[in-house]
């Protein structure tokens, strides 16, 4: 580039400062990692000394690699099954929401549908008005499932946000390519599911990480809806963990061996939590840089 | 051209809606298990919005229960918990829009800047991140790294600062935690939205001799306007809302005078104390007036021409 060459000495300055600047925020978004990965594998000595900063501390008196904390978290049933149920829950949630946004994004991007504006209105309507707490509650209620685990997997199921992004994306693919399959004798289920679905992978990747990390981070459906300890899903657990914490925290009782014990099996409980989100997203992150979420805002 | 298009509509119109259900009946086979799930998921709760002019008792249920009229809002709005909890929401968000809405415009300018392709891929991954964090993690990590004698934070400097305990700290931390997660993430709608700048610009504003600064103040932000527009007016519909578990688990007793926000005294007078009819009442407030708010705000962007929601 032209400009490259005219570079000057105040660019190259204002350069070096832009690349530590962004540098510095990044290293801010991982450094709090850091720390809970480096304490969940210190002893509880060491991370009693405050010791452990933001790596993890093998050497000198009563320190070495300690997993307990690991084995503590698995050995407890609870959390065990919580963790289990998660995936579960998860991996249902995210079906069910892809399938209702792909059946619901299809029809609404077919032009000669009758009455297209008027559904695409009431989805629309969804985004900016909910009827709030009480009134979601009493609606599970009355359909008895409370303390059930359709309650955490049907009421959220469809996002009219969602179906606007898949919207655009079959919006953007070339209507000729739907004559040849109209052409060929193509019914609209086989042009959804031959022509469509394969040209709009990257989308619905997106579309399946944001459901599933949705269903996996939130906590506060199941604190509305959910009784029973086994339908509770990890996130909810943790919460509960973290509160107690907080609480305690509150009242300046967080010192000692025995809270500090705690503290180990909390980062190792925090890293379960976290660790299944870290493997996952390295592969779909290349999907959502390449602009999925354009066509979203515009609506 | 136009009277053309009239005769088509309305030729098309004569057919008759069974001839559309015939024709596109997969469509409307499509279409009707998410309209099911919107309707009775989203739509069906409407109804129970009644419970607010209601002196509900869940025995007699909704047709039952004596009619009260207003007398549910009366209450609510000489409430003085419900007033704090309005007062804080409405502090807390402002703050957040101050303090969270430039950052990821900033941030996406800088990042445009970075020329170096793996440097900039790197970065972007780690600025991520934390949106995939769910509220939790990022408490649970909070109250390890900023607690008053054990956190690291505080033994690195030496200090005893109550960072999550005092409700002044508290709140500043409160900000900056929405701050970190979602910096990085809100980039991606605005690198889109500078992607899209003809690049002819940057080139004219090079021959009349714009530096970097002058392009981005003349070219790229001008370029991004729409965007940013579009990003304001859904954040000031939000501002009656707050994130219930973001505020519900960092919040802890010493910090409640912050703290407690409607989206928390819903849940609190609702399904804590059972007052169904005021946690409705209040949450019918809230939904009415962050819609007033999208509403306006559009309304506002639109009279100013520049461009608006839909």
């Amino acid at each position: 580039m032209e400009n490259k060459i005219k570079k000057s000495t105040g660019d190259r300055i204002a350069d070096v400062i832009i690349y530590i600047l962004i540098g510095l925020l990044s290293f801010i978004c991982i450094l709090p990692f850091f720390h809970v990965i480096s304490t969940s594998i210190s002893s509880n000595t060491v991370v009693a000394a405050n010791k452990v900063w933001f790596l993890p501390i093998f050497t000198g008196e009563g320190a070495g690699v300690n997993i307990d904390a690991y084995k503590q978290v698995i050995a407890d049933s609870s959390i065990r099954w919580s963790f289990i149920y998660t995936v579960i829950i998860t991996v249902l949630f995210t079906l069910l929401g892809l399938f209702l946004t792909i059946c619901a994004a299809y029809a609404l991007s077919r032009e000669r549908m009758m009455g297209r504006k008027t559904i695409n209105t009431i989805f629309i309507i969804t985004m900016y008005f909910g009827a709030g707490l009480i009134p979601d509650y009493l609606l599970l209620d009355t359909l008895g499932l409370l303390d059930t685990t359709a309650a955490l997997v049907c009421p959220l199921a469809i996002s009219a946000y969602n179906m606007i992004i898949l919207r655009t994306a079959m919006t953007a693919i070339p209507k000729s390519l739907e004559e040849a399959a109209q052409l060929d004798g193509c019914d609209d289920f086989r042009i959804l599911f031959q022509v469509m679905l394969p040209l709009v992978v990257p989308t619905l990747a997106t579309l399946a990480l944001f459901y599933a990390v949705g269903r996996w981070n939130s906590y506060s459906d199941a604190m509305y809806y959910i009784q029973n300890d086994a339908l509770k899903p990890l996130q909810y657990k943790l919460y509960q963990l973290v509160a107690a914490a907080a609480e305690s925290s509150a009242l300046e009782a967080d010192a000692g061996a025995q809270a500090q014990n705690a503290e180990v099996v909390k980062s190792a409980t925090i890293m379960c939590a976290t660790i299944p989100i870290i493997i996952v997203y390295p592969f779909i992150q290349k999907y959502f840089v390449s602009g999925v979420m354009i066509g979203a805002v515009k609506e | 051209m136009k009277i053309q298009t009239k005769k088509e509509t309305s030729a098309k119109r004569k057919l008759g809606v069974m001839f559309y259900l015939k024709r596109d009946w997969q469509l409307y086979a499509l279409i009707a298990i998410p309209l099911l799930f919107i309707i009775v998921f989203k739509l069906l709760p409407l109804l129970g919005l009644s419970i607010a002019f209601l002196d509900y008792n869940p025995i007699l249920g909704f047709s039952d229960s004596p009619f009260i009229g207003f007398s549910v809002f009366k209450e609510i709005f000489t409430s003085r918990e419900f007033l704090i909890a309005l007062r804080n929401t409405l502090v807390l968000n402002v703050f957040d829009l101050i303090c969270g809405f430039p950052m990821p415009i900033i941030l996406a300018i800088l990042l445009t800047e970075i020329t170096c392709g793996w440097y900039k891929k790197l970065t972007q991954t780690l600025l991520y991140l934390p949106h995939f964090l769910s509220w939790v993690i990022i408490a649970g990590i909070a109250y390890q790294l900023f607690a008053p004698s054990t956190g690291i934070i505080n033994v690195m400097m030496g200090t005893h600062i109550p960072f999550l305990t005092e409700k002044w700290h508290w709140a500043v931390m409160y900000i900056l935690s929405a701050v970190w997660q979602s910096m990085g993430w809100g980039t991606i709608i605005y690198l889109a939205a500078i992607t899209g700048i003809n690049g002819d610009l940057y080139e004219a504003a090079s021959i009349d001799g714009a530096g970097r600064w002058k392009k981005i103040w003349h070219v790229t932000l001008p370029g991004m306007k729409p965007t940013i527009v579009v990003m304001l007016i859904m954040a000031l519909g939000r501002l009656m809302g707050s994130n219930f578990e973001r505020v519900n688990v960092l919040s802890n007793t010493s910090v409640k005078d912050f703290s407690e926000v409607i989206a928390t005294y819903v849940y609190r007078v609702g399904l804590e104390s059972n007052r169904f009819n005021i946690s409705t009442a209040v949450g019918l407030f809230q939904s009415v007036v962050g819609l007033i708010l999208v509403l306006a705000s559009d309304k506002v962007a639109k009279a100013l021409d520049e461009g608006g929601l839909v």
